[in-house]
C-alpha cells in the first residue's frame, strides 16, 4: 500500500504545485486505529498528510456537493461512481474536477475485526494480504479477505470508471460473484418472517441519521426526517417511524446507489442498512438494466423512463 | 371482527380515474364504500411519502389509478410514475406487507364499469388480507 500512498502524493503534490486544483481531497491518518478520516490539502507541503490503505472507506465524493473550486479527489472504484452521479445530477461539473483513480483492493470492516478482541486495540498494520492487529498484550495477523467490508466482498467495479490520473495499475475485476444472494434469502420469506426480519434488523436503530450523513448521494437541502408541515416521519423511536425513516432513505436511493458501503460503515449500531438498498438496486438490475454511475451519458432510471417497461403489477 | 369493514386510501388522477368515479357515480353503478378518495393532478405527483403515510396512519389498503400509458393529460407523467411504483411496490412487500394492500390500475374517465369492479376488486383483496398486524403508528390505533 505505501507506493499507493507514494503516488498518490507525488500526482497530488504536482497538480497543487502546477496550480491545477485548488485542493485535492484525500485521506490522512485518523486518531483511532482503522478510521482515516478525509481530509483538504491545499498546499505542495501538506501532501505529506496523504495515506491510503485499507482504512479508506469513507465516501469522498460526499465533499463534492456543490463544490465551486478546481478540485483533485482521490477516487476508488465506488467513489467514482458517486463522482459520475454528482456530475449526472449537476452537483458538480466534469471541469472542475481532477480525478485520481485509485484501483481498490477492498477496505476492512472496523467493526468486524473489533469484535474479535476483547482488549483494545492500539495500532492496525497491514501489508499485501495480512492485517497485522496490535493491542497492549497481544498481537494477532488477520487474513484480510476475512475482514473485508461486506460490500467490497462482491465489488465488480475496483477500477475506477473515470479518471484522469491513476495511482496504481488497473486490477483484474471480481467474476462470477453472486452479488444478490442476501436479498433473494429475503424475498424467498414468508410475508410475515420478512416483517419480523427488519425488524430484527432494525430494533437497534438509534436514528442518529449516521447512514444518512455518510451518503454521497443525501443532499437534499431540506431532508424529510427534518420537514415539518407535513411531517411525513415522525421523530421518536417509534419502529413505524424508524421502518418508515429507513424505507424512504433507501427509496432516495433508488438508481442512484452505488453499493459503496459507507452508510453501513458509517453506523454505530451495526445495522445492515445496505439490505434496503441492495434490494432497489438488484431492481433496477432487473428491471431496467442500470447499474449507477457507470456512464456519463445515459440518465438514471427514474429519470426517464421506456413506453414498454414491465406494468405486470397494474391493473 | 365480523363486521369488520376495510379502509383503503384511493389516490386518484383528476385527469382520469376521479373522472370515471364521477361518471360511475352518475350512472349509479354499485360498488363498496370502502376507498375514500383523494384527487390528486396526475400520477407522476405520487410521492411514496403519501402511501407510507395513508399506511401509518392506519389505512388497510392503497390504491393508485392514474390514466392509461400514452394517455397523461402531462404527456408523460404517468410513464415516471410507473418506474417509481414497480420499485415501490417491490420494496414494500419486501420489507413484510401484503402484496394485497398496495394496488395499482390505469382507468380512463370512460371507463366507470372498470373503476367499479377495480374498487370491488381491491376491497376484496384487502378484505381477505383482515385488519393490518403492524406498521401502525400508536397514537392512530383505533380500538375499534
Amino acid at each position: 500500500m505505501s507506493d499507493y500512498t507514494a503516488k498518490i502524493k507525488e500526482i497530488s503534490a504536482r497538480l497543487l504545485k502546477e496550480e491545477k486544483v485548488e485542493m485535492v481531497i484525500g485521506f490522512r491518518k485518523g486518531t483511532v486505529p482503522m478510521m482515516n478520516e478525509p481530509c483538504f490539502v491545499k498546499t505542495p507541503e501538506d501532501v505529506k498528510e496523504l495515506v491510503w490503505d485499507s482504512n479508506c472507506g469513507i465516501n469522498l465524493a460526499n465533499y463534492l456537493t456543490d463544490r465551486k473550486e478546481k478540485i483533485g479527489i482521490i477516487a476508488k472504484g465506488c467513489d467514482s461512481r458517486n463522482i459520475v452521479t454528482h456530475i449526472i445530477e449537476n452537483k458538480v461539473k466534469r471541469e472542475q474536477l481532477l480525478i485520481i483513480g485509485v484501483p481498490c483492493k477492498g477496505m476492512i470492516d472496523k467493526n468486524k475485526i473489533t469484535s474479535m478482541f476483547e482488549n483494545e486495540i492500539n495500532e492496525v498494520l497491514e501489508d499485501e494480504e495480512n492485517i497485522i492487529v496490535k493491542g497492549k498484550v497481544f498481537e494477532k495477523t488477520l487474513n484480510k479477505n476475512d475482514v473485508l467490508q461486506e460490500n467490497c466482498k462482491i465489488c465488480i467495479h475496483r477500477n475506477p470508471v473515470i479518471s484522469d490520473e491513476l495511482a496504481a495499475d488497473l486490477l483484474d475485476e471480481q467474476k462470477d460473484i453472486d452479488r444478490y444472494e442476501d436479498v433473494r434469502k429475503i424475498e424467498a420469506m414468508a410475508t410475515e418472517d420478512k416483517w419480523k426480519y427488519f425488524e430484527d434488523l432494525l430494533s437497534p436503530c438509534i436514528r442518529c441519521y449516521a447512514c444518512r450523513n455518510a451518503c454521497p448521494l443525501c443532499y437534499c437541502p431540506t431532508c424529510f426526517v427534518d420537514e415539518s408541515r407535513p411531517q411525513w416521519v415522525g421523530k421518536s423511536l417509534d419502529p413505524t417511524d424508524t421502518r418508515t425513516f429507513h424505507f424512504l432513505r433507501a427509496y432516495h436511493c433508488a438508481g442512484r446507489c452505488t453499493d459503496c458501503g459507507a452508510c453501513e460503515r458509517a453506523c454505530p449500531m451495526g445495522i445492515k442498512v445496505r439490505m434496503f438498498t441492495k434490494k432497489l438496486e438488484k431492481d433496477c438490475l432487473e428491471l431496467y438494466g442500470w447499474e449507477a454511475g457507470l456512464s456519463l451519458d445515459e440518465r438514471p432510471p427514474l429519470d426517464t423512463y421506456r413506453p414498454n417497461d414491465p406494468e405486470d403489477f397494474i391493473k | 371482527m365480523k363486521d369488520w369493514e376495510p379502509r383503503i386510501v384511493g389516490f386518484l388522477c383528476n385527469w382520469c380515474t376521479y373522472g370515471a368515479a364521477d361518471l360511475a357515480g352518475i350512472s349509479r353503478m354499485q360498488y363498496p364504500p370502502n376507498v375514500k378518495a383523494i384527487r390528486i393532478p396526475c400520477t407522476g405527483r405520487m410521492s411514496p411519502k403519501f402511501i407510507l403515510a395513508a399506511f401509518m396512519k392506519g389505512a388497510d389498503g392503497v390504491w393508485v389509478s392514474g390514466c392509461h400509458p400514452g394517455d397523461c393529460h402531462y404527456l408523460e407523467g404517468n410513464y415516471y410514475a410507473r418506474r417509481k411504483f414497480a420499485l415501490f411496490k417491490n420494496l414494500i412487500e419486501y420489507m413484510g406487507i401484503e402484496p394485497g394492500r398496495l394496488h395499482f390500475s390505469w382507468i380512463s374517465s370512460a371507463e366507470s364499469t372498470k373503476f367499479a369492479s377495480t374498487v370491488k376488486e381491491v376491497t376484496s383483496a384487502v378484505k381477505a388480507l383482515g385488519p393490518r398486524k403492524h406498521g401502525i403508528k400508536k397514537a392512530f390505533t383505533v380500538n375499534s
